[in-house]
C-alpha cells in the first residue's frame, strides 16, 4: 500500500465565526470563489470599457465624452484589466484555487494562510488599479504595453498619478500570484492523495500547474520593468529614457533604451498569453471528455503537449517586436520558434477533435462553449500563423487584423473556457445548477456575436485601418466603407456586452432558485465529484481521503452500468479483466 | 521514478488500473512542504534576477556607461555575509545534531552579521553618493543601487525568517522538528542571496 499523506491526520482548523469563514477564510473553496467574484467585477468594467470605444469607433464625436485623452485610458484599462486582473486571476486565483484541491484529492492548500493573503493582495491591487480612475488625470493612458518613453512624458493621459498607480497595482498583484502560485505548485507536487501519480491528475491540473510555473518564471520580468519604470520616472534614472525633447524643453535623461524595455516586457507579455491558455486548454480537455462521455484523446500527449508548450513559450517573446527594427536573423529565429510552437497547439486541437469523433456528444452548455472555444481558438491561432511571419507582419501588425487575431485567440477563445468551466463546476460549487434556458440565450448570443465583432475585422485590418486610432475619419487611405463596418461591429459589440449581464445574472438567480445539483449532475469522473458533501465541506473528505485507482478519463467504459468509473472507485475485477484480456464487451 | 519515466507512463492501460502505486518519489511531512515551497520560491528569484542581470548586461553595451570605482567597504560587506552563511550552515549542523544551545548562538551571529551587511551596503550608498554618483547621473549608479535595494530587500524578509527561527530556538515549548525546518530553511535562502550578490558583484565591478 501506499505511504499516507500526513494530510490525512492533520488538525483542522474550523474557522469558528462569520468572519472567518467568510472574509478571511484560509479555506481553498472561499478564497476561489473570492477570485472569481472579484476577477468577474473586473471582467465587468473592462467589457464596459470597450463598449465606450466601440461607441467612439463606430459613431466618431458623437459622445463629448470620449475625448482622445479618455479613448485611450479605455483603451489601456481594457487591455490591463482583461488580461491581468480578469483572466489571470480568474484561471489561476479561480479555477486554480476551486480544482487543486479537489482534484488531487487534499484537504486544502498547502500554505492556506498564503493562500489568503493571495487574495487580500489582488484584492488591494485591484483597488488601487481602480483609484487611478479618481486621481487627477486620471489612469494611464501609455497603451497595456506600457512602452517608454511615451508612458511617463507629460501629453500622455495619466502620466502623473495613473501610471505610478498601475505600477503599484502591477507589482501588489504579482507579489499575489506569487504568493498563490508558490500554492499551487506545491500542492500539486505534494499533497496528492493515495494513487494519484502525476500522470493521473485531469488535464485541468496539468494545466493549471504548468501555467502557474510561467507565471511564477515570468512575472518577474514584469516586476523588473515597472520598477525600473518607477526609477525612470522618480529617481531620474535612465534606464529606458533616451534623450529626448518634451513640451519644448530637453529633459535631463539621455541614452537609454526603450527597446531594451521592449524585451523585459515581452518576455513576460508572451508566456503571458499562455498563462491565460493553458489553464484553457486543461479545463476544455476535461469538458470535452465529461461531456461527450468517452476519454480524452492521446492523453500522453496532452501532457507533453502542456510542456512542451510551456518551454517553447519562453524563447518566441519578440515576434512581439518585429516592427521595432531587429537584426534580420534574429527575426529568423524567433519566427522559427513561433511556428514550431504551432505543432504541439496543433496537436491539441486534433486530440480535441479527435475526442468528440465517435462520441456520446452531449449538448450541454459546457459542452457548447467548449466546442465554441475550438473554433475560435483555431482561427484566431491559424492567423496567429500569419503574424508570426516577419515580412506579414510588417504590414499587419499596426491594424485591425492584430485586434481580430488576439481578441479571437486570447481573448474570447479562453473566456469561452471560463463560462464553460463556470456553468460545469457552478453546480460543485453552490450546490444548484445554472439555469439552461438563460445559458442556452447567453451562449448562441456570445458565440454568433463574437463572429460578428471580429470577422469584420480582419478586413478592417486588411484594407490598412490602423488600430490604436481615435478616429479614423479624415484620412484619406482609409475608404469610407469602413466606417460602415464599424458601426455594424459597435452594435453587435453593445448587444453581446449587454447579454453578459444575463449571465452575472443567472449566477446570481441560479443560487437561490436554481435546480438542485446533487453530488455529480454530470457523471464526471474526476474526484472533485465524488465529495461526501455538495458543496464540499471543510476538509473536502470528511475522516478518510479519496484513494485513486484509475485516470479522470474513464468514460463509455464497456460492462459498467453507469458507462463511467469515477476515480476512487475500484472496479469489480473479474469483469475488467475480460474486457481487457478479449477485447470484447462481457457478458453479464 | 524520474519525471521521465513518471511522464511516460500509460494511464489508461486497463493493467493499471485498481493498483495505488506509490507516490514514493516524495518525503511527505511540513518539512518536505516547506522545502518544496522554498524550492519554488527560489525559482522565482532567480528569475528576478537573471532579468535583471539581463538588462544589466544589455544597457552596458551603450557608450553612456561609466562603471562605478571598486569600493574597498564592499569587499568588507562580502566578507560579512560570506560569514553569516557560514554562521547559518553551523546552525543547521547544530539543529540536526540536537545542540540546542550552539543553534541559539549561531543564529544570533548569523543575524547580526546580516545586519551588518544591511548596514555596509547602506554605508556604501552613502560613500558613493558623497562621491557624487547618484541614482539619476549615470545608468551604472542606477543599476547599482537597483540591484543592491532589490538584494537588500530579499535578505530583510529573509531576516524576519530568521527572527522568527531565532525565537523558535529559544522557545522551550517548540519541539526540536519545528525549528530544525526553520533554520535548515534559512540556511539555503542565505546560501542562495550570497551567491547571488557574488555574481552581481562580479559583474558589476570584475568583468
Amino acid at each position: 500500500m501506499t505511504q499516507a499523506p500526513y494530510q490525512e491526520d492533520l488538525p483542522l482548523h474550523e474557522p469558528k465565526s462569520i468572519w472567518t469563514k467568510y472574509v478571511w477564510s484560509q479555506d481553498h473553496k472561499v478564497i476561489a470563489i473570492q477570485y472569481t467574484i472579484t476577477a468577474i467585477l473586473m471582467g465587468l468594467v473592462g467589457l464596459f470599457l470597450s463598449g465606450l470605444m466601440r461607441l467612439q469607433l463606430g459613431f466618431p464625436g458623437s459622445f463629448s465624452f470620449i475625448d482622445p485623452a479618455s479613448y485611450y485610458q479605455f483603451i489601456t484599462m481594457h487591455g490591463m484589466i482583461m488580461i491581468v486582473y480578469l483572466l489571470t486571476a480568474l484561471f489561476l486565483g479561480g479555477f486554480g484555487n476551486f480544482l487543486i484541491p479537489l482534484m488531487v484529492g487534499a484537504r486544502d492548500m498547502v500554505f492556506p494562510f498564503l493562500n489568503m493573503l493571495s487574495y487580500w493582495a489582488y484584492l488591494l491591487s485591484v483597488l488601487v488599479l481602480m483609484a487611478s480612475f479618481f486621481v487627477p488625470g486620471g489612469p494611464t493612458g501609455a497603451g497595456w504595453t506600457l512602452y517608454p518613453p511615451q508612458v511617463i512624458l507629460q501629453g500622455t493621459p495619466g502620466a502623473d498619478g495613473g501610471i505610478t498607480l498601475m505600477l503599484v497595482s502591477l507589482a501588489l498583484f504579482i507579489v499575489a500570484a506569487t504568493m498563490g502560485g508558490l500554492n499551487y505548485v506545491t500542492t500539486v507536487l505534494q499533497a496528492r492523495t493515495y494513487g494519484m501519480t502525476m500522470m493521473r491528475l485531469p488535464l485541468s491540473v496539468w494545466g493549471i500547474f504548468m501555467a502557474t510555473v510561467l507565471a511564477l518564471l515570468a512575472f518577474p520580468a514584469l516586476f523588473v520593468g515597472a520598477i525600473m519604470l518607477l526609477f525612470d520616472k522618480f529617481a531620474g534614472s535612465s534606464f529606458f529614457m533616451p534623450a529626448i525633447f518634451s513640451m519644448g524643453k530637453q529633459l535631463a535623461h539621455e541614452g537609454g533604451s526603450p527597446v531594451l524595455f521592449q524585451h523585459i516586457f515581452w518576455f513576460f507579455g508572451h508566456p503571458e498569453v499562455y498563462i491565460v491558455a493553458l489553464p484553457a486548454f486543461g479545463i476544455v480537455s476535461d469538458l470535452l471528455s465529461a461531456h461527450a462521455r468517452k476519454n480524452i484523446f492521446g492523453y500522453r500527449m496532452m501532457v507533453w503537449a502542456i510542456l512542451a508548450i510551456g518551454g517553447l513559450s519562453f524563447i518566441v517573446w519578440a515576434h512581439h517586436m518585429y516592427v521595432s527594427g531587429m537584426n534580420p536573423y534574429f527575426g529568423f529565429f524567433f519566427a522559427t520558434t513561433t511556428l514550431i510552437i504551432a505543432v504541439p497547439t496543433a496537436i491539441k486541437v486534433y486530440n480535441w477533435t479527435l475526442t468528440l469523433w465517435h462520441g456520446n456528444i452531449r449538448l450541454t452548455i459546457p459542452m457548447l462553449f467548449s466546442i465554441a472555444f475550438i473554433s475560435t481558438f483555431t482561427i484566431g491561432g491559424l492567423t496567429g500563423l500569419f503574424l508570426g511571419n516577419v515580412v506579414i507582419d510588417l504590414p499587419l501588425s499596426d491594424t485591425y487584423f492584430v485586434v481580430a487575431h488576439f481578441h479571437m485567440v486570447m481573448g474570447v477563445a479562453p473566456l469561452f473556457v471560463v463560462f464553460g468551466g463556470i456553468y460545469h463546476w457552478y453546480p460543485k460549487a453552490t450546490g444548484r445548477m445554472l439555469n439552461d434556458t438563460l445559458g442556452h440565450f447567453h451562449f448562441w448570443v456570445t458565440f454568433i456575436g463574437t463572429y460578428v465583432i471580429y470577422f469584420p475585422m480582419h478586413y478592417l485590418g486588411f484594407i490598412g485601418v490602423p488600430r490604436r486610432y481615435y478616429a479614423d475619419e479624415a484620412y484619406k487611405f482609409i475608404p469610407e466603407s469602413a466606417q460602415g463596418l464599424n458601426e455594424f461591429i459597435t452594435l453587435a459589440a453593445l448587444i453581446v456586452g449587454v447579454v453578459q449581464l444575463v449571465f452575472v445574472f443567472n449566477l446570481g438567480w441560479s443560487y437561490f432558485r436554481g435546480k438542485r445539483a446533487g453530488s455529480n449532475p454530470w457523471h464526471a469522473t474526476s474526484l472533485e465529484w465524488q465529495t461526501p458533501q455538495t458543496p464540499p465541506e471543510h476538509g473536502n473528505w470528511g475522516a478518510k481521503l479519496p484513494v485513486v485507482y484509475r485516470w479522470a478519463y474513464d468514460y463509455g467504459v464497456p460492462g459498467v452500468e453507469a458507462d463511467y468509473l469515477p476515480q476512487n472507485v475500484q472496479a469489480v475485477g473479474d469483469v475488467d479483466d475480460k474486457v481487457s484480456s478479449e477485447g470484447i464487451l462481457a457478458e453479464t | 521514478m524520474s519525471i521521465l519515466s513518471q511522464i511516460s507512463t500509460k494511464p489508461w492501460l486497463p493493467d493499471d488500473n485498481n493498483k495505488v502505486p506509490r507516490n514514493a518519489d516524495r518525503g511527505t511531512g511540513r518539512l518536505a512542504d516547506n522545502k518544496v515551497g522554498l524550492w519554488v520560491f527560489l525559482a522565482v528569484v532567480s528569475s528576478l534576477f537573471l532579468i535583471l542581470g539581463n538588462a544589466y548586461v544589455a544597457r552596458r553595451g551603450f557608450e553612456d556607461w561609466h562603471a562605478l570605482p571598486e569600493l574597498g567597504l564592499l569587499w568588507f560587506n562580502t566578507g560579512l555575509l560570506i560569514l553569516s552563511s557560514i554562521a547559518l550552515q553551523w546552525s543547521k549542523l547544530s539543529a540536526s545534531r540536537g545542540h540546542r544551545e550552539s543553534v541559539k548562538l549561531s543564529l544570533l551571529v548569523g543575524g547580526f552579521l546580516a545586519c551588518g551587511f544591511l548596514f555596509g551596503q547602506l554605508y556604501a550608498w552613502h560613500q558613493l553618493s558623497e562621491m557624487g554618483y547618484f541614482v539619476s547621473s549615470n545608468p551604472a549608479n542606477s543599476f547599482f543601487y537597483l540591484i543592491t535595494g532589490i538584494h537588500g530587500l530579499h535578505l530583510l524578509g529573509g531576516l524576519v525568517a530568521l527572527v522568527r527561527a531565532t525565537f523558535r530556538a529559544w522557545s522551550e515549548s517548540e519541539s526540536e522538528q519545528v525549528y530544525l525546518i526553520s533554520v535548515s530553511l534559512c540556511s539555503v535562502y542565505w546560501h542562495f542571496l550570497l551567491l547571488v550578490w557574488l555574481i552581481f558583484f562580479g559583474l558589476m565591478f570584475f568583468s
